[in-house]
């Protein structure tokens, strides 16, 4: 959990995706460790760091606007997990891919239940999202369960 | 007649000097839809500037999470002026909540809250009725909160940490803006660059005086829960007598506007305190053993009640123990709209929500305002 205190400043993703993005197509979540960097050219992010572990590999990019993303895959290249930290949310379409319209279905639905407000609480078996903070600091995960790589543990996706 | 009228103002006066003008009432009840947990509600007065063309709203929620005054256009009656930007276009904004987005456009009002008025301040109205087509760059946020039914409140009233909602990130054109603000001509809606004093603004600020912060006062709440409870909203820190920081610890906050909460040895940088939150959100069943609801999204739900304790500490080192408890949320009788033992999961760090404030008085500092007890931002109790 220490790794946050490293984490810096920053602002959105998002802008960059209005700004130089048209209608690329992304398949960040769930892609293929190409995509990482294709992501990666086309939010012109700067990249930080390729952390590598037996199970795993992280890549963590900085967009010009200062949101720290991570993307999270294993040995066969399969984007498992997407993390982020920033002023504004990630361009979560971006970042969740062919995900996104499943986090959206899955967020209206929990809109009937007297739910948790003020975090986001997505699992609906294929996908889990969390997301907490408020104006000017936002955080958070997401990943697809079924994607995981054998032994690797959810919780290291932050 | 006329003497009767004196009397009744002067019987007015002397109420008015037991509730300042500075201190509003505030609730925590089920609010506008009727099923509200943990949420705090308070009555603003909407008014078209320099006119007495105005609207009481009630069931506005208090958020010290967010920044700048916004209301749903399906309960907002008067016709208030449209903000415009480029080439006379109306300005529209995206703002980005942790549950979703709100999307509507920017109108200037005159807004009285207690005795306080900020005039002619951006606010934003939420709805689709003027601005139906959502852009793509705002709709790629997520999904978007423009009912009563999404926001579970007839508006926000965001009190937090600064003067304005975005900052000096949307006024600057390139990358690193944001993009939350939009012009909306015929042509369709296009991310613009907005000045800093053109944004949505928190109406504190604007205050002729008790603008650099609030406190808000809430009672303890016995173990089980409340249909509801009252308190008080008071504007200003140590600008009257009312507003005094007293013995309060001051916690300052890092870059990212964070405090940290040490829990069972670990430090989580990522922490925060939010009155826009309706509970304690911690780290996640695997690390607390606390199983999540069955029914209520989010929430913790433990077999009894179970005593926590974690220690709050300021950038500055100032640091607290603070006792709590989590209980069943799923238990709670229906018809309760207040709970001290509601916790639930947040990976990243702490998120100190609403009940947090229950039996505490807790001073929210704006950036850049001077205090008693320096300028902000940040948080003190």
């Amino acid at each position: 959990m220490n790794h946050k205190m490293t984490r810096k400043p920053l602002v959105t993703i998002a802008a960059v995706a209005f700004f130089a993005l048209p209608a690329t197509t992304f398949a960040s979540l769930g892609g293929n460790v190409g995509t990482v960097e294709a992501d990666r050219a086309q939010m012109k992010a700067a990249q930080l760091r390729i952390i590598r572990t037996n199970a795993y590999t992280f890549h963590e990019m900085q967009s010009p606007a200062g949101v720290t993303i991570r993307e999270y895959y294993g040995a066969d290249g399969t984007v498992f997990g997407v993390s982020w930290q920033g002023p504004w949310p990630p361009d979560m379409r971006q970042l969740l891919g062919q995900y996104f319209e499943r986090f959206q279905r899955a967020n209206e639905a929990s809109r009937t239940t007297r739910r948790a407000r003020g975090v986001l609480v997505i699992n609906d078996g294929t996908l889990v999202v969390q997301v907490a903070g408020r104006t000017r600091s936002f955080s958070g995960f997401a990943y697809a369960p079924g994607l995981l790589p054998a032994g690797v543990q959810p919780n290291v996706i932050r | 007649m006329l003497a009767a009228q004196a009397a009744s103002s002067k019987c007015d006066r002397s109420s008015s000097s037991t509730t300042a003008t500075n201190v509003l009432p505030v609730v925590v009840n089920a609010g506008p839809t009727n099923n509200a947990l943990n949420q705090l509600f308070a009555t603003v007065t909407f008014c078209v500037p320099g006119t007495t063309n105005c609207q009481t709203i009630s069931g506005i929620l208090v958020d010290t999470g967010s920044v700048g005054l916004r209301v749903l256009s399906s309960v907002l009656t008067p016709s208030l002026p449209q903000q415009t930007g480029a080439g006379g276009a109306p300005v529209v904004e995206c703002l980005p909540f942790v549950d979703g987005f709100t999307w509507g456009p920017v109108k200037t009002a005159d807004v009285k809250i207690a005795g306080e008025t900020a005039s002619g301040i951006p606010i934003q109205v939420i709805g689709l009725d003027q601005f139906p087509t959502i852009p793509s760059g705002c709709s790629s946020q997520g999904t978007s909160e423009e009912t009563l039914s999404d926001l579970n409140a007839n508006g926000i009233l965001g009190v937090g940490l600064f003067n304005e909602d975005c900052g000096l990130g949307c006024a600057l054109a390139g990358a690193s803006n944001p993009g939350l603000y939009y012009t909306c001509p015929a042509s369709g809606c296009v991310v613009t660059t907005q000045p800093v004093a053109s944004q949505v603004q928190n109406p504190v600020s604007h205050f002729a005086t008790d603008n650099n912060g609030v406190v808000i006062q809430l009672p303890t709440v016995a173990t089980g829960g409340a249909a509801s409870i009252s308190g008080t909203l008071t504007f200003g820190i140590g600008t009257q007598s009312n507003n005094a920081l007293g013995g309060a610890k001051i916690f300052t906050l890092d870059n990212n506007v964070n405090f940290a909460t040490i829990f069972n040895g670990q430090t989580y940088t990522s922490s925060f305190i939010d009155s826009g939150s309706n509970g304690i959100f911690f780290l996640d069943s695997a690390t607390t053993g606390l199983p999540a609801c069955m029914n209520s999204t989010g929430f913790y739900c433990p077999a009894v009640l179970t005593p926590l304790s974690a220690t709050q500490r300021g950038l500055n080192s100032v640091s607290n123990v603070v006792s709590f408890n989590a209980g069943n949320v799923d238990r709670v009788n229906a018809t309760f709209s207040v709970l001290a033992e509601a916790t639930g999961s947040n990976p990243g760090g702490f998120d100190w929500g609403l009940n947090f404030f229950y039996g505490r008085t807790v001073f929210t500092a704006i950036a850049g305002r001077s205090t008693p007890g320096g300028a902000g931002p940040f948080w003190a109790y």
